[in-house]
């Protein structure tokens, strides 16, 4: 991996050349109250003045609603239209946090679970994720907890770190090589070794090894009934989260042509389990709020090898009840 | 507050509820905050302003069910539960409902029907920032407006939490959960995000209290509650029932009067 500097006034420099050489720059903006992900033109329309994005850049690689294939009947013939590869555009994911990049584990782990699922793996193969070090967080943050931290390189292709005059530039992977390429000249060598001083301090609230060993116990626990009782049932919680990858199929039949869609579901509504003889298996907010936690941090540990959190602290910021998901997790490690 | 807390205790200890739901101080601002002890009671806080509608757990079969509730009501809240009681979403259950007025006098109403008298003496009102969105949409053209709410349900999500945070969106089937037929897309989508709205609000119209709940809840920060603030006013304006007002006689497009001028339906 190396490690290069870049002055700040060449950063932008820098980006123009990257804009030219994809497709698409998708980095984030701010739209009224919010900042979000979405495709840049300039550089200057960048958000900067912002701790967290409400919504994850999982979008990139997992879109709200997309089309699996499409199909038109002639008669008794069928056409179908399958999903093509070569439209996807060739994007740079630029100034995601660290949280963000590490959720590529999670997600890489699913989509490749038995199933390669094509759309999904074609999206990573043409995205190239530039982190950004946090030099600010705040009390929804805990990166630390799970492994990660604000300087944290896992998951991306370059992290740079800003410095007062420039960026730190940690290259990664060989996708990140390639983006420095385009303008190698913009980049020295460095030795500095201060990194850490530009980064926000994240506190680390639990272990989050013992915390797994701990929930694998605790399917019958109270916990869940009193932690959820305020949870309203909504889906904000996971349509937020880098790494929720929860889906449905759907059919959208227009008479002689149609389409099959595939969009993003939650198991915090009440619905998603509910089978068609009317029994549900979860039919109470405490058992889908279990449900929550232990897939994220005994189900998927146990299957995939890596953990269903990034410390992101969205769900927290965007739940209207308050479920903050750092301090149950908190009181969950409390608990003897 | 001293006095609020102080009933809150004497009910708990003398058996009389079992469960005080209220508000606490959360990660930022406040958080719905159920009370079991005379302890849990120290924790808590009000203030009118806050959100969300706790009259929304009313309906919540889970968290009611077996328990002798008292709740404690913003202003806001307290519309919502003459509503709830109109529309018999009460039942025969008897809460204790208990209210701190804008001068900090308490008050507890034995039924839903006693707080009519109390509401109708405080106007529901929009926020100024709020008043001003809504001067700038009035301003606008159809086309215009079109647009500006395109823009906003391009954010939209699907996650439902301004449905999630509503008193009145009680329905054990949403028509957004119904898929035969499926009323409307499930998916994300501009037009699907659009219809989703559209059917949110006009079933909310005559029944909304204009708590603004559904725009607090939005992770979007979409103003969502502005369609049902736009819909109160409408109301007002055709029917001279003002925002909040209690319905005496049933929500105001729920019911029929033989001396309604329109004949439409006779």
């Amino acid at each position: 991996m190396d490690t290069l500097y870049i002055k700040k006034s060449d950063i932008a420099v820098w980006w123009a050349a990257i804009k030219g050489a994809c497709d698409h720059v998708v980095a984030p903006v701010r739209k009224d109250r919010v900042v979000e992900f979405a495709r840049v033109e300039n550089y200057e329309e960048i958000a900067t003045d912002y701790v967290q994005t409400t919504r994850s850049a999982k979008e990139v690689l997992f879109p709200r609603t997309e089309r699996l294939f499409s199909y038109q009947k002639n008669g008794r013939d069928i056409e179908v239209k399958d999903f093509d590869p070569q439209s996807v555009p060739v994007q740079v994911l630029w100034q995601v946090r660290p949280c963000d990049a590490a959720s590529v584990f999670p997600l890489d782990a699913v989509f490749n679970w038995d199933y390669k699922d094509v759309m999904y793996n074609t999206r990573r193969e043409r995205t190239t994720i530039v982190a950004v070090s946090c030099s600010t967080a705040d009390e929804y943050c805990f990166c630390t907890s799970v492994g990660g931290g604000a300087g944290d390189t896992r998951g991306s292709d370059i992290l740079l770190t800003y410095t007062t005059d420039g960026a730190i530039v940690e290259v990664v992977t060989e996708r990140g090589e390639k983006l420095v390429a385009l303008s190698q000249n913009l980049f020295t060598a460095y030795t500095a070794g201060d990194k850490d001083s530009y980064l926000a301090s994240v506190p680390q609230v639990f272990d989050v090894e013992k915390l797994k060993e701990k929930m694998h116990g605790m399917f019958d626990s109270t916990v869940w009934k009193e932690q959820s009782e305020r949870c309203l049932g909504c889906g904000a919680c996971a349509y937020v989260c880098p790494t929720c990858s929860c889906f449905d199929i759907q059919e959208n039949p227009k008479g002689s042509c149609g389409e099959r869609l595939r969009c993003w579901d939650s198991c915090g509504f009440a619905q998603f389990t509910l089978h068609t003889s009317g029994h549900n298996p979860r039919s109470t907010q405490a058992s889908r709020w279990r449900q929550r936690l232990m897939h994220k941090f005994s189900y998927i540990p146990q299957r995939q090898d890596s953990l269903g959190c990034t410390g992101c602290g969205r769900c927290s910021r965007a739940c209207p009840v308050d479920m903050n998901i750092k301090e149950h997790l908190s009181s969950i490690d409390k608990i003897q | 507050m001293d006095k609020l807390k102080a009933k809150l205790k004497e009910w708990l200890e003398a058996g009389e509820i079992t469960l005080a739901i209220g508000y606490k101080q959360g990660t930022r601002e406040a958080r719905p905050f159920f009370c079991r002890t005379a302890e849990d009671v120290e924790q808590m806080v009000f203030s009118n302003d806050f959100q969300p509608n706790l009259a929304v757990y009313l309906s919540k079969k889970e968290v009611v069910k077996d328990e002798k509730v008292a709740i404690v009501c913003t202003i806001s809240a307290l519309r919502s539960i003459a509503y709830l009681a109109r529309e018999n979403q009460i039942g025969q259950s008897q809460y204790k409902i208990i209210h701190l007025s804008p001068n900090d006098e308490l008050m507890i109403f034995r039924s839903p029907w006693d707080i009519d008298a109390y509401i109708e003496e405080i106007p529901s009102t929009p926020s100024e920032e709020d008043r001003r969105v809504i001067e700038m949409l009035d301003a606008m053209t159809p086309s215009e407006r079109w647009a500006w709410w395109a823009a906003q349900f391009s954010k939209c999500i699907k996650c439902y939490a301004c449905r999630a945070a509503c008193p009145m969106c009680y329905c054990t089937r949403c028509i957004v959960d119904n898929n035969r037929p499926q009323w409307i897309d499930p998916w994300a989508s501009p037009l699907s995000n659009m219809e989703w709205q559209i059917n949110r609000v006009m079933h909310l119209a005559g029944r909304c209290v204009g708590c603004g709940a559904c725009g607090a809840a939005c992770p979007e920060g979409i103003p969502v509650h502005l369609l049902n603030r736009k819909i109160l006013d409408n109301i007002e304006e055709n029917f001279g029932m003002p925002a909040g007002i209690a319905p005496r006689e049933g929500a105001v497009l729920n019911t029929y009067k033989p001396e309604d001028k329109e004949n439409f339906i006779k």
